[in-house]
């Protein structure tokens, strides 16, 4: 049932802008992490994206790759799904290496993109018709599965009329129906829920549930803790091309030290009052925030901690400007890991 | 290779310029038709100009035709599809190599440029009103040459369109799609440029001139033309060339 992935120490250096295929938010996205700027007074593009990144996703699961803007998420499926060559390492979608039979990889795998790109030269049913025709489906098998994913995805009223005028959401309605129309093992959604109103994001998640239920695999990129959380069984975070955790979203909020977080902003941060915070009744680890004042809390409970914490800093001649306390989330595990939030 | 799915990419093709045909055929007709109606009509008609010229034009016009369709069917789609709306992807996720979608697109753009080829005969034709003497005795020679200047054409396309960007086009017709039709011996056969030898031997570098010289050979060959055998090993160099380096573009452009 349904087909795993092995990413092996996946290295990729753009040395040029890439194209559009590993390119996410519209513009060129990918965060350098080092822009080498010498050789001789040449100036040179170098873009570390990946910086070796070895994954495993389980056949039949659901996978998350959450990062910021600019993570790798994107150029990470850019090169399972045969449109990114990775500068060192392998990629294996089942027991086939993408980039030695990428043709026999793509029969395997349907792709939504982060940005629609319909054949805007044909109507809503015409897509999946070619589409069917370009994997190889019979006359009849192609007209019977985009009358069912047609009805499914509610687009039926609207089939014979070109995608020229479709909206956003018809548009990823329909782009999700290409993608299961040859009906792949593996499904890849880029940042699925990106500019979707809420209701139109829930029924993006049933979909994808009903369709993991065939016992197909999901992969899906996404910056939104909430669908990392709600929708996927596994899931790695991502930054600067690298993974820092991975495990289910229940693992990795166990993983974050006393599980709350408290961010304080003072007026000033006097000597050894970081200390005093760690000798709190239940605060596990104190850590100046990087902005000037901040210090981050964390610990295994949050309200009960602020008066001590407010005493603590008066004792110090501190004065306390801004409290924000989050409990055990997925944003609060990312903090941890990067000092920033998924948001920066 | 994969033939079903590169059938379903050309039925795909087919499908989009049957739909289009009407303003595409204007979009690549028109205008020499329009210069064939000013050359072949009025200054034959009044006298400014030989009736013979009327022979001579036509062929010009044929490969002019031919090359502005196949460059366009090809080219226009790819710079927008490869900058812009990435409606190309679809198909390059599909289970056939990449480079096998640039050919696809390359016989697309050939079956394009041939049926622009054969409509501007008549067309031409009939904008000249009598006095066309064209024999279509050299049929081998002339279905040989017409192949290969689809060919040049739509490789022609796929280099140029993978390589430009989309604020460039403008610049593309000014600076080659002009200088290509103005000094691609369409409008005069070649042995025209006698009288300036340094001029007569910088445009063989003009792939239009072994268009134009090669159907005017095969359609009226006692006009003074490159010989035929010339004409097709330029044109078969030429297409190699834009062909290989073409299909390197778009390999570039398309993976990361």
């Amino acid at each position: 049932m349904g087909i795993g992935i092995r990413l092996e120490n996946l290295r990729k250096v753009y040395d040029s802008p890439p194209p559009s295929a590993a390119r996410g938010g519209g513009a060129f996205a990918v965060s350098p992490v080092r822009n080498g700027l010498k050789d001789r007074g040449r100036k040179k593009f170098e873009v570390v994206a990946l910086d070796g990144v070895a994954l495993e996703i389980r056949a039949g699961e659901i996978f998350g790759l959450l990062g910021p803007n600019g993570a790798g998420k994107s150029t990470t499926i850019g090169i399972l799904t045969t449109r990114t060559r990775p500068t060192a390492g392998r990629a294996f979608i089942g027991e086939l290496d993408v980039w030695r039979e990428p043709v026999r990889a793509k029969l395997l795998i349907g792709v939504v993109p982060q940005r629609p790109n319909l054949d805007f030269a044909l109507t809503a049913r015409e897509i999946l018709l070619f589409h069917g025709a370009y994997f190889r489906q019979g006359a009849r098998e192609r007209a019977r599965r985009s009358d069912e994913l047609l009805e499914k995805f509610k687009l039926t009223d609207r089939a014979d009329q070109n995608v020229r005028g479709f909206s956003g959401g018809m548009m990823q309605r329909l782009s999700i129906a290409r993608a299961m129309m040859h009906d792949p093992q593996v499904l890849f959604l880029d940042e699925p829920s990106a500019g979707l109103d809420p209701q139109t994001r829930l029924l993006l998640w049933d979909i994808v549930r009903d369709y993991n239920r065939l016992g197909k695999t999901v992969v899906i990129t996404t910056h939104y803790m909430e669908e990392a959380d709600e929708l996927c069984d596994r899931l790695a975070i991502i930054d600067h091309g690298r993974i820092i955790a991975q495990g289910s979203p229940r693992e990795l909020k166990s993983t974050i030290p006393g599980g709350y977080l408290i961010r304080l902003k003072f007026d000033r941060v006097p000597e050894d009052l970081l200390a005093d915070f760690l000798q709190l009744p239940g605060v596990t680890e104190v850590r100046a925030a990087a902005e000037a004042g901040g210090i981050d809390v964390y610990a295994g409970c949050g309200g009960p901690l602020i008066g001590p914490i407010v005493s603590a800093a008066q004792a110090r001649g501190a004065e306390l400007h801004d409290v924000h306390i989050a409990e055990p989330s997925l944003e609060t595990l990312f903090l941890h890991h990067t000092g920033r939030s998924l948001r920066d | 290779m994969n033939w079903r799915t590169f059938y379903a990419m050309l039925q795909r093709d087919g499908h989009v310029a049957r739909r289009n045909l009407l303003p595409m055929l204007l979009q690549n007709l028109l205008q020499p038709l329009l210069l064939t109606f000013v050359f072949g009509r009025v200054l034959t008609s009044s006298g400014m100009m030989k009736g013979q010229y009327k022979s001579i034009l036509l062929p010009g016009i044929m490969a002019i035709s031919m090359m502005i369709s196949g460059i366009q069917a090809v080219a226009m789609p790819l710079i927008a599809e490869l900058q812009f709306t990435h409606e190309i992807e679809d198909r390059l996720l599909a289970p056939m190599a990449t480079e096998w979608l640039a050919v696809e697109k390359i016989v697309a753009g050939m079956i394009q440029a041939l049926v622009s080829g054969m409509v501007v005969i008549p067309a031409a034709w009939l904008t000249m009103g009598s006095g066309v003497r064209i024999s279509f005795d050299h049929l081998t020679i002339f279905a040989a040459i017409c192949l290969l200047v689809a060919l040049l054409s739509a490789s022609g396309g796929l280099a140029l369109g993978s390589s430009i960007g989309q604020t460039q086009i403008g610049l593309m017709y000014t600076l080659v799609v002009a200088p290509m039709m103005m000094f691609g011996c369409a409008y005069y056969p070649w042995s025209a440029l006698r009288f300036a030898p340094v001029l007569q031997y910088a445009v063989l570098i003009n792939p239009l001139v072994y268009a134009s010289e090669g159907l005017r050979g095969a359609l009226m060959p006692e006009v003074p033309h490159i010989p035929g055998m010339a004409v097709v090993g330029a044109l078969a160099a030429m297409d190699t060339a834009l062909l290989v380096f073409g299909l390197r573009q778009f390999q570039r452009k398309t993976v990361g």
